[in-house]
């Protein structure tokens, strides 16, 4: 618990790391000052993009003492405005699922291999980064956490799939090798609450560790505080949820 | 990305960007998350020319009505157009 004369301090910058296919890419990286050691987490951006409110967040989860690595899944696709480089993505059809997977993989380790790491890792999305981080958990080992908000297509009907993404990841639930929070709206189109049921009926198949909470008033993306999907109460409940869990999940 | 569709169209024009005028080669068409619309999903066109760059781009954000209204205006003007012995 912070009290008002605990120094703090966060060092934030840019940083290059190793992701898919040995490529390097760039990241935003944020740690509490000190010299821990400190638990670590890996955030998959959203479908918008490595954008302002990813890099908001990385800062938001140091604040709260975890070494933070956003990795830029679009460094592909080239650079310009977030949302430019995010639309070309949207008409491409999005990134392939392996990519993604290898560049977070690559995420992970930059961070554990820091000399202030506690060597726990967890990983958090939201949207198609929610999917992307419940994919990761299922598809490599070495993550000790892991955070879906309102995953869209984790749960995949068959014409739904293509070579890009090959597998619903719900169906590799039994390669789950941490606990899961899932946070989702009951006014969601894309995970709907059935789909959420689904999933969950997937973890309970397969006896994960799991936690899912489902809020009444709230749609997709009720964390995103620059949207009209905003919804104050549940984003902090949700907040105070991601916290605990990871607390449970990361400590020493 | 989240509904994942999108259609991708051939064009021949021009679009006015943040450094003004420039030759349009395509137009991506999508139902998915827009970046500023208030709505979860939009009717999205991305007027592009890809040779010039991510940020060579014209976007609209629209409702399911607004861009069903838009596509018949289109349409008909085209149609009146058409009539009228200009095209």
């Amino acid at each position: 618990m912070y009290q008002t004369n605990m120094y703090e301090g966060l060092l934030a910058e840019t940083v290059m790391m190793t992701g898919a296919h040995g490529e390097t890419i760039n990241a935003y990286l944020a740690r509490p000052l000190g010299a821990g050691p400190y638990p670590a987490m890996v955030l998959a951006h959203h479908m918008p993009g490595w954008d302002q409110w990813y890099r908001e967040i990385t800062l938001k989860f140091a604040h709260h003492g975890y070494i933070t690595i956003s990795p830029n899944l679009y460094f592909r696709t080239g650079h310009g405005a977030p949302e430019d480089v995010a639309a070309k993505v949207r008409a491409d059809g999005g990134i392939s699922d392996q990519q993604a997977i290898e560049d977070l993989e690559g995420a992970m380790k930059h961070v554990r291999a820091l000399p202030y790491s506690n060597s726990k890792v967890g990983i958090f999305g939201t949207c198609s980064g929610g999917r992307h981080s419940y994919l990761a958990a299922c598809s490599i080992p070495g993550f000790n956490a892991v955070v879906d908000c309102w995953g869209g297509r984790v749960v995949m009907t068959p014409d739904q799939l293509s070579p890009k993404t090959p597998v619903s990841p719900h169906n590799l639930t039994s390669n789950l090798s941490c606990p899961v929070l899932g946070l989702f709206g009951n006014d969601d189109t894309s995970p709907t609450p059935e789909q959420v049921n689904q999933h969950e009926a997937e973890l309970k198949k397969h006896k994960k560790i799991y936690e899912f909470h489902r809020y009444d008033g709230a749609g997709h993306g009720f964390f995103y505080y620059d949207r009209a999907a905003y919804r104050q109460a549940q984003a902090i409940d949700g907040w105070q949820k991601v916290w605990a869990f990871l607390e449970k999940n990361l400590s020493s | 990305m989240c509904t994942m569709i999108v259609e991708k169209v051939k064009i021949d024009g021009s679009g006015k960007g943040i450094n003004g005028w420039f030759k349009l080669e395509q137009a991506n068409v999508s139902y998915d998350h827009p970046f500023d619309a208030p709505f979860e999903h939009a009717l999205n066109i991305d007027f592009v020319n890809e040779s010039q760059g991510v940020g060579a781009r014209v976007a609209v954000e629209l409702s399911e009505q607004a861009a069903r209204e838009l596509a018949r205006a289109i349409l008909d003007v085209l149609d009146q157009a058409n009539t009228d012995g200009h095209i």
